[in-house]
């Protein structure tokens, strides 16, 4: 099965994109919390691409923390271009990431509205966390973050 | 790696420099222009000049210039840029040559050599004929040259020689052949530069110049190629900033081009050249955001224009040539000083060139598996050599128009270019562009992108079928992807690994990617977790495991005989794997149930082992391995026969072990070394999984922490629970615990210096003799150090022990206590200084016990502390007073005086003073000769808290002695008393606690005057007083007596006397006094005045001693005279 993923990754390279986007969040550790992309068959270059990410997020992290008492925002902005796709990064205070992926050739999404996506997904995973029966640390599971993630990626893609 | 078609002309990716020819130098035979030659050639540093210089023959044939086009209006060019071209203007038409010849001025035949030289030139022009190139002369000459003007030969000479050689006066140079060479040389090259310089201007100008003829129909070819060779004479001139701009007007230009599929590869052979070039001079001029942007809008014009379909792999390899040009372009920048971010480096270009070539491989394999044969006029070969334009077709070299001149040619070209494709290397091609990926992102911090890239190499090693290697690299990267819980990612891998090992017939490694993937870290599904159940079954019979599905049919068969082979071996074939730092499926889990154990206590262990496998799994062996290996016998469980050990998918299983310690081990800490499990059997394979210290695996700390971080704890099962058992892997090995109690019984606070008397009393609750039992009291150690000086223990009260008693009493024998009787004893303490104590009791004792039927002897013991404070048990204050009780501050020699002490307890428990003394230093009694002795006057008084005691003496200082000091103080003494509780018994002994006397400073009194008088007077009776005057001094003394009237006082004797007295004598006066007023009368004053020595005896010194005051009585009745005597 992953073999076939591998090779229809591959395939995926020349030129049509099989996802337009994903969103992941990654625990304070560093392991995926959720993750989830518009099209199933190319989600371990997704996974991979998350992972990837999470050096150049990790890296704003610490160059914030050299300088003592300064507020970080939120948003991280872009975190790196490719050739395919755009990264987008977002921490919140407790150190949880959120990863945006939009196809590069997605040119339609301004930097407000990753942002407000951003925002809406960061409230609905606060509302996850409220949950007495969730386990903060164990991976999401909740019909409403569903929600907002599935009109995320009809909205954008 | 051999260079391809698509490598970058290496003529393109050299610096360009003015191209100088030197001619008639013959570097092989003459030593002096082998020293030129060498002059020019060495040392060509920054500062020097950029030219190249090449050595010709005077004869040498330089290309032919063709000639020049007068009109454009019926030519159409054939290509864009010929191959030969930049080549030829680098190292073929040189900016200037220079013709080099030996002649002096004063040579003796000047003319034929001026001819000789003049035909030379000649013969250098001739070759140049139609070209701009300059031509010099340089004169090697032997003498250095007078300065200008002043050698009237050589100007001549020199102009003669230019005519006949028709040169400018500029071109001819004088070489003097002398010890400043180099300085001549590089003031030679700098002419040459210019010489150069103003070559390639006119070049530049004459290119231009050809604007005008051009139409943009059909000249539009030209248009690119006239700018790209402007902007390359630029850079030969060193005009980098006009080249950028010729090369920018170049490059748009190209993409102004009608593209169909004939000509797109030339298109974007050129705009790949002149992207180069700009983006190169964008990193020379430091502006590397220009040569980042540039190169975007390069890959965004040129990504569509993919051309041919039958060759689509040609553009992902021009593609992936780009990327890995710009990032060798980068990474040579940041070589010279560019500094890099982590998210713009030159690692991205490389992985998107290795990405291309990914998608060339795959194209190559989808497009060229139809090709057969290979066609028999080799349409790529090409007789005249290479192409005459970059970019183009062999087989239509020159064929510009949209269609193809010769379908079946076309057919035939595209075939052979397919079997060509074939036969590159794309793995090799791939890995290496990801390895220098790697590199980069090594050093901008991204270790997961380098893991991902390593992932990536590993699949192309595995493509490649060099499974060694990519399993190496799998490896090596799997742990992070493990530690950091990317379970996904870590599937896909182990995939890929398990496929290597199978095909490497590694027998180890696929048993352990098998164990990995039936685990709970793997994403696969129930259907290919049975499959792969299914073979490590086959493995642990000794059978070949089924190919794994997607393996390579060809290498598939290698595979399997390595797996014949290798189970054809017979016997128990044994196969060790730790597990500890994978997720494999069988969990283990081991723990002590209590992190000490008594030593007459049954030591437990419990094992939990948990198979997460599809599959019910059947144990052969299970054992624990402890620190102490004489225990790992109890540690053992097998599966008979009878009792098979099968652990059923999700259902966590319990083995108990127990042990009984040894008494050696007691303060020790046993460990859990390893624990292991064995699967398989006998004459198949053994495979034997151990985990080392208490078991556990990578993923299990992760669950530990988040099971108790989790609200959901009611009503789990073990099941359930699983997460949150916890590891013990060691547990302590602690003493039995006595049975005996220890009671003690004192009287605090200690008073300093006492026997302080502490009972003890054990008492036995054991059901055997407990043996040989030891008593160690005292201060417990560690305490500061001045205690340990200060306190003496001792078993003896009797007496008052002394400094030789140690602070710890160790190890004092009781003898045996039979159960239910009780040991008493006392142990008496000293504390010299007060403060707070603690004290140890510490008994031990031996016992025979039975722990589940064996015999064991332990050591038992049993501790108590205490804390004692200290304190003084009464305060004393000693003063010396004189008879009139008046406080001195100096002792009067030979006069009596009084001390009185005061002693105030402040124990808590009433003290009982038996007696004191004074041990006296330089004083004596009062009366030494009568009363050589003092009596106390505290004998055996009982003081409680608060009271006080006083003693008075009356003491005397002897007379001085001519050696004893007067001014400085002298020790007195000291005052002894001695004491005891009055609660202890009447045999313990007395304290005698010591007390220093105050220092006085001796006074000698020369004078003294003292005075009988009675105690007291009666109203109108004669008061009979007599007063002595003591002359002490060695000299007669004169004294002056008068007695002051008193109103109260009558009285008869001298008034007013002046006598002598001689030394050591006395004088005796007697007054009648006669009292007039009753009560305190201050008696008359006596005035005394030592006239011989007024200063040291004052009147009132010499009164101090005299009484002031008297009581006198009221005249009274004769009965009360008698109830007074009473």
């Amino acid at each position: 099965m992953f073999g076939d993923s591998i090779r229809k990754c591959l395939a995926g390279l020349q030129g049509t994109q099989t996802w337009r986007v994903g969103i992941a969040v990654i625990a304070k550790e560093n392991y995926p919390l959720y993750i989830r992309s518009v099209a199933s068959q190319s989600e371990l270059k997704f996974h991979y691409t998350v992972h990837t990410s999470l050096d150049v997020v990790e890296e704003k992290i610490s160059a914030v923390g050299k300088s003592l008492g300064d507020q970080r925002e939120l948003y991280l902005g872009l975190l790196y271009p490719t050739e395919d796709y755009k990264v987008y990064g977002y921490v919140t205070n407790s150190k949880v990431k959120f990863v945006i992926v939009v196809d590069s050739s997605n040119t339609s999404l301004r930097d407000n509205e990753i942002r407000s996506m951003f925002r809406k997904l960061h409230n609905s995973f606060t509302d996850v966390m409220c949950n007495p029966f969730h386990n903060p640390g164990d991976p999401i599971q909740s019909k409403a973050f569903d929600g907002i993630v599935s009109g995320m990626m009809v909205q954008t893609g | 790696m051999a260079t391809s078609q698509w490598d970058l002309p290496p003529e393109l990716c050299c610096r360009p420099m003015a191209f100088v020819a030197l001619t008639g130098l013959d570097v092989t035979y003459n030593a002096v222009h082998r020293a030129i030659w060498d002059a020019f050639c060495a040392n060509r540093r920054a500062d020097r000049v950029p030219i190249s210089f090449k050595v010709l023959l005077g004869d040498h044939e330089y290309p032919k210039c063709r000639t020049k086009r007068t009109s454009y209006e019926w030519y159409i060019p054939k290509g864009i840029l010929k191959t030969g071209w930049m080549n030829k203007h680098l190292n073929l038409v040189p900016a200037l040559v220079v013709l080099f010849y030996e002649l002096d001025w004063d040579h003796p035949q000047w003319k034929e050599k001026q001819s000789e030289c003049a035909t030379k030139v000649e013969i250098v022009r001739t070759s140049l004929q139609g070209r701009n190139t300059k031509v010099a002369v340089v004169l090697i000459q032997k003498k250095t040259p007078l300065p200008p003007g002043e050698d009237l030969v050589a100007s001549e000479r020199a102009s003669t020689l230019c005519n006949a050689c028709d040169l400018s006066g500029k071109s001819l140079f004088v070489l003097p052949h002398t010890d400043h060479l180099v300085g001549y040389i590089i003031r030679l090259e700098n002419a040459f530069y210019e010489h150069a310089h103003t070559y390639y201007y006119t070049e530049i100008r004459r290119v231009k110049s050809h604007k005008e003829f051009l139409n943009k129909t059909t000249h539009q070819l030209l248009f690119v190629r006239h700018q790209f060779k402007m902007a390359f004479f630029s850079e030969l001139k060193q005009d980098t900033q006009n080249a950028l701009k010729y090369y920018r007007t170049s490059y748009s230009l190209v993409h102004e081009l009608r593209t169909h599929e004939t000509n797109i590869l030339e298109i974007k052979t050129l705009a790949g050249f002149i992207n180069y070039k700009i983006c190169r001079l964008c990193f020379q001029h430091n502006t590397p955001l220009d040569a980042i942007a540039q190169f975007r809008k390069h890959i965004d014009l040129c990504k569509k224009k993919i051309g041919s379909a039958e060759l689509a792999f040609e553009h992902a390899a021009w593609m992936s040539k780009q990327f890995q040009s710009f990032g060798e372009l980068f990474d040579e920048a940041i070589k010279l000083g560019l500094t890099a971010i982590q998210t713009q480096n030159p690692g991205f270009y490389y992985q998107q060139a290795a990405s291309y070539s990914q998608e060339r491989k795959q194209q190559a394999q989808q497009l060229c598996q139809a090709a057969v044969n290979y066609p028999a006029p080799n349409p790529l070969d090409n007789l005249i050599g290479g192409l005459d334009f970059y970019g183009q077709r062999p087989w239509r070299q020159g064929h510009q128009s949209i269609d193809p001149p010769d379908t079946e040619k076309e057919k035939s070209g595209i075939v052979a270019l397919q079997i060509k494709e074939r036969n590159v290397p794309h793995s090799e091609l791939i890995i290496a562009l990801l390895s220098n990926a790697v590199a980069q992102f090594k050093k901008y911090k991204c270790p997961r992108m380098k893991s991902h890239l390593m992932v990536q190499m590993g699949e192309e090693y595995y493509h490649a079928k060099d499974f060694a290697k990519a399993l190496k690299l799998l490896d090596y990267v799997m742990c992070d992807y493990r530690t950091e819980r990317w379970f996904a990612l870590l599937t896909s891998i182990l995939t890929v690994a398990l496929r290597c090992a199978w095909l490497m017939g590694s027998v180890r490694d696929y048993t352990l990617y098998c164990m990995e993937l039936l685990g709970r870290a793997s994403t696969l599904n129930d259907e290919q977790k049975s499959r792969i159940e299914k073979n490590f079954m086959k493995v642990l019979e000794n059978e070949v495991p089924d190919a794994e599905p997607e393996c390579d049919p060809s290498s598939v068969n290698a595979a399997t005989a390595l797996w014949n082979d290798c189970t054809a071996v017979t016997g128990t074939k044994e196969l060790h794997l730790e597990v500890q730092d994978y997720v494999p499926f069988i969990q283990c889990k081991g723990r002590f149930i209590s992190p000490s154990f008594h030593v007459d206590q049954l030591i437990l262990i419990q094992v939990f082992l948990r198979s997460d496998g599809p599959h019910p799994v059947s144990v052969s062996k299970l054992s624990v391995s402890l620190s102490n290996q004489d225990y790992n016998q109890w540690c053992v469980e097998e599966s008979t026969a009878h009792h098979n050990i099968t652990l059923f998918p999700g259902k966590p299983k319990i083995f108990d072990f127990n042990f009984v310690a040894k008494i050696e081990d007691v303060g020790k800490k046993i460990e859990m070394t390893s624990i292991e499990l064995m699967l398989g059997g006998a004459n198949r394979r053994l495979l034997v999984v151990s985990w080392r210290g208490a078991g556990g695996d990578v993923a299990s700390a992760h669950e530990a922490l988040q099971a108790s971080r989790s609200s959901r704890r009611w009503g789990r099962s073990l099941e359930t629970d699983w997460d949150c058992l916890s590891l013990q892997n060691s547990t302590m090995i602690i003493s039995r615990v006595p049975k005996i109690s220890l009671q003690l019984s004192h009287q605090p606070p200690a008073l300093t210096n006492e026997m302080y008397c502490i009972n003890i009393t054990v008492q036995s609750h054991e059901e055997g003799v407990a043996k040989d039992v030891r008593l160690t009291a005292g201060l417990k150690p560690g305490q500061d150090a001045n205690l340990s000086q200060t306190t003496y223990t001792t078993l003896d009260g009797s007496r008052v022990c002394d400094h030789s008693a140690p602070p710890l009493l160790p190890d004092v024998h009781l003898g045996d206590l039979h159960p239910g009787e009780q040991l008493q004893t006392s142990v008496y303490v000293k504390c010299v200084s007060t403060g707070s104590r603690v004290f140890l009791f510490h008994v031990a004792y031996t016992m025979d016990t039975l722990v589940e039927g064996r015999p064991l002897v332990c050591k038992c013991h049993k501790d108590e502390t205490i804390t004692i404070e200290t304190v003084v048990p009464f305060e004393v204050s000693m003063k010396f007073v004189s008879t009139k009780f008046e406080a001195l501050d100096q002792l009067p020699v030979d006069i009596p005086f009084l001390l009185i002490t005061d002693i105030l307890s402040s124990s808590s428990w009433p003290l009982l003073l038996t007696s004191s003394s004074l041990q006296l230093l330089h004083l004596t009694t009062s009366a030494p000769q009568l009363d050589p002795q003092l009596n106390s006057q505290i004998h055996r008084v009982v003081l409680q808290k608060g009271e006080c005691a006083t003693e008075c003496f009356c003491l005397r200082c002897p007379p001085l002695t001519s050696n004893t000091s007067s001014t400085s103080p002298v020790a007195t003494g000291h005052y002894l008393i001695s004491w005891r509780r009055q609660s202890s018994c009447s045999d313990s002994p007395q304290i005698t606690t010591s007390f220093t006397l105050p220092a006085f400073v001796m006074e000698p009194v020369p004078v003294y005057i003292n005075a009988d008088v009675p105690s007291f007077g009666r109203v109108r009776e004669s008061l009979p007083v007599c007063y002595y005057i003591e002359n002490r001094t060695a000299l007669a003394q004169e004294v002056e007596m008068a007695v002051e009237p008193s109103e109260a006082f009558m009285f008869s004797g001298l008034k007013q006397v002046r006598l002598r007295i001689l030394p050591g004598s006395k004088q005796q006066m007697l007054y009648n006094y006669y009292p007039l007023m009753a009560g305190y009368q201050t008696l008359p004053q006596l005035n005394v005045v030592l006239p011989r020595c007024p200063s040291s005896s004052s009147s009132h010194a010499l009164r101090r001693f005299l009484p002031q005051r008297i009581f006198i009585k009221p005249q009274g009745q004769p009965a009360d005279d008698v109830s007074i005597a009473a």
